[in-house]
């Protein structure tokens, strides 16, 4: 009898303390989404307030790349090209060298290469990007500089590099881990219909593993428009379109950096709010795609 | 079980005279102190106790680091923390109450007007221009650096130089360095060439003239070493003196800016950096010039 009560107290202790952390994660959960939307409602407001300025126009923010703040022309375009050029050759730059380095690392190399090269892939994640801006800066700027003979290094040339480095660990890793995860049957019956090893990687893996790559590619990109301190450091930050690789020109993220300390309320300071928006809703629909990507790998 | 107790006791006892013992310590040498260190200073009941912020213009930042140090020497209840972030951090930030004291290179301008900032000037900062080691031409005037800046001219041989390409090495909008070049030489409608390469700070900007073929910037002298060559403006070659003695054109006054009028910790502050002693030991120590050197 006394036994019984106490197995029934002990379950109705664990039931309260199922449902106590129930609400606790579900506590957690409304909390981190109320901060995110939060956040989505604070930026999405304060830049939209651009417009109420009626010399900053909407066509004028997207289309015109004139900035020229003191003289009330907010032409952003130029800025949001330059984000997304500055990432497209970051990724043509990474890309191959990443999925080629997955595949050699996946099938390729001995067992002991690959123990080496993984943990030295995964320790380049973490390297600040100050650093990377730091070699940019003393490297590969008097480097273009000299390529391009009467231009100054500075601009989109080293960003790319310097992005494109950054981002290889993270592409590399990830395709590696899609190309690892494989069912061996794949590539036995490759081999059993006579493939050579090269016929098999280009025509059975890769595009097996594809949705796996892209995933990395995609989180690639997402780490490269929204890298701000290695850029700034080496594209010049001068508003105006790319005239050649190593000519100054600005993106979105070293946009916002220099003008930050303008003061709250401005069309400037709102403008930069518009800004982060547009790097925001980039992410999300990365994030998207990303979703979109995974779930027909699942099929 | 009693020895025990005893033991406690007798320790609890030793702890309470010895903390006793460091208090009348501290006390005897806080009144000694004041007739030890001289008369000079207005003899002050009280010890000033509070802590002050202070942010913006990097170009004035070793001088208020100094002071800072210095101050909190003689005064061991006051802590003063100095961080950089740019003229316009710091105006900022002042208007905003988020500091005590906002450092600047430039007067603030007309946008805070209405927020009851009170100006102190507390030094004078030479600049220079500086370009590239390659680069040939020693000597420019002031049109042909507006031309330069503005982006007229763009190539060295245009100004006496060899055919060379000028990159111009600048900083960023809320810099006080770039608003007081613009005003000091740049025409005034105009401003500085859109495609100048930017950089955030004068260290970057150091570097970025060290490393580019052929490009010119601008900034506070004490920053300009022999890594980069320093202009000579109108013929006259910069030096404190020249300043001094009116020859040289390029130097701006330095605010600290309170919002209203300072408390008693900042103002206590404020007025050790206008004492004469560190106006004239310290200031030109740091490569600035004290305020009352310049005839305004």
């Amino acid at each position: 009898m006394a036994e019984k009560g106490s197995v029934g107290n002990l379950n109705m202790m664990r039931r309260r303390t199922d449902r106590m952390m129930n609400w606790l994660f579900v506590g957690s959960a409304i909390f981190v989404s109320l901060i995110i939307f939060g956040i989505i409602v604070f930026v999405g407001n304060q830049g939209l307030r651009t417009f109420a300025d009626p010399e900053a126009g909407i066509a004028e923010f997207f289309f015109s790349t004139n900035w020229t703040p003191s003289e009330g022309e907010y032409g952003a375009a130029g800025f949001i090209l330059g984000s997304f050029l500055v990432t497209g050759l970051a990724l043509l730059l990474a890309v191959p060298v990443a999925v080629g380095g997955a595949v050699f690392m996946a099938k390729i190399a001995p067992n002991w290469m690959r123990e080496i090269m993984r943990p030295a892939a995964d320790l380049f994640v973490g390297i600040p990007s100050v650093v990377y801006g730091l070699i940019g800066l003393l490297i590969f700027v008097p480097w273009f500089s000299k390529m391009f003979p009467g231009q100054p290094g500075f601009g989109v040339g080293p960003a790319a590099v310097i992005l494109a480095i950054m981002i290889l660990p993270t592409i590399l890793s990830v395709s590696e881990d899609a190309l690892r995860t494989l069912p061996r049957a794949l590539e036995e019956a490759s081999y059993a219909l006579g493939a050579t090893r090269w016929q098999t990687i280009w025509k059975v893996l890769i595009p097996a593993a594809m949705p796996g790559i892209l995933t990395g590619v995609i989180l690639g990109m997402g780490r490269a428009i929204g890298e701000a301190m290695a850029v700034q450091m080496v594209i010049g930050n001068a508003p105006v379109l790319p005239k050649g690789l190593g000519e100054p020109t600005s993106v979105l993220t070293t946009q916002i950096v220099k003008e930050m300390a303008s003061i709250f309320g401005t069309t400037v300071n709102n403008s930069l709010f518009l800004m982060s928006l547009i790097l925001l809703l980039v992410s999300l629909s990365l994030i998207l795609i990303i979703r979109i990507v995974a779930r027909r790998r699942e099929v | 079980m009693f020895a025990t107790v005893s033991k406690k006791t007798l320790s609890l006892g030793l702890i309470a005279t010895m903390t006793a013992g460091l208090l009348v310590g501290c006390g005897t040498k806080e009144e000694s102190q004041p007739k030890s260190g001289g008369d000079s200073n207005a003899p002050k009941q009280e010890e000033l106790t509070g802590k002050i912020t202070a942010s913006g213009s990097s170009a004035l930042l070793p001088l208020v680091k100094h002071a800072a140090a210095k101050f909190q020497d003689k005064h061991q209840g006051v802590t003063v923390d100095v961080a950089a972030g740019g003229s316009g951090t710091g105006l900022k930030q002042v208007a905003e109450g988020a500091v005590n004291i906002g450092n600047s290179d430039v007067e603030a301008g007309d946008e805070y007007k209405d927020k009851g900032l009170v100006d102190h000037q507390v030094a004078v900062a030479p600049f220079v221009l500086v370009t590239n080691k390659d680069v040939s031409v020693e000597d420019i005037s002031s049109e042909q650096a507006a031309k330069i800046l503005t982006g007229e001219v763009t190539n060295w041989k245009d100004v006496g130089g060899k055919d060379q390409k000028i990159t111009i090495i600048g900083r960023a909008e809320s810099s006080g360095s770039r608003k007081y070049i613009k005003s000091a030489l740049l025409p005034k409608d105009k401003d500085f060439a859109k495609d100048a390469v930017v950089q955030d700070s004068t260290g970057a900007l150091k570097t970025s003239v060290e490393q580019t073929s052929g490009s010119i910037g601008y900034m506070d002298a004490p920053y300009a070493d022999d890594k980069i060559k320093i202009l000579k403006l109108d013929g006259v070659a910069y030096s404190p003196e020249n300043i001094s003695n009116g020859s040289w054109k390029l130097f701006s006054i330095e605010h600290m800016y309170t919002k209203g009028t300072p408390d008693k910790v900042s103002q206590a502050f404020l007025d050790y950096i206008m004492s004469a002693d560190f106006q004239n030991n310290e200031v030109e120590a740091l490569k600035f010039i004290p305020i009352n050197k310049i005839k305004k």
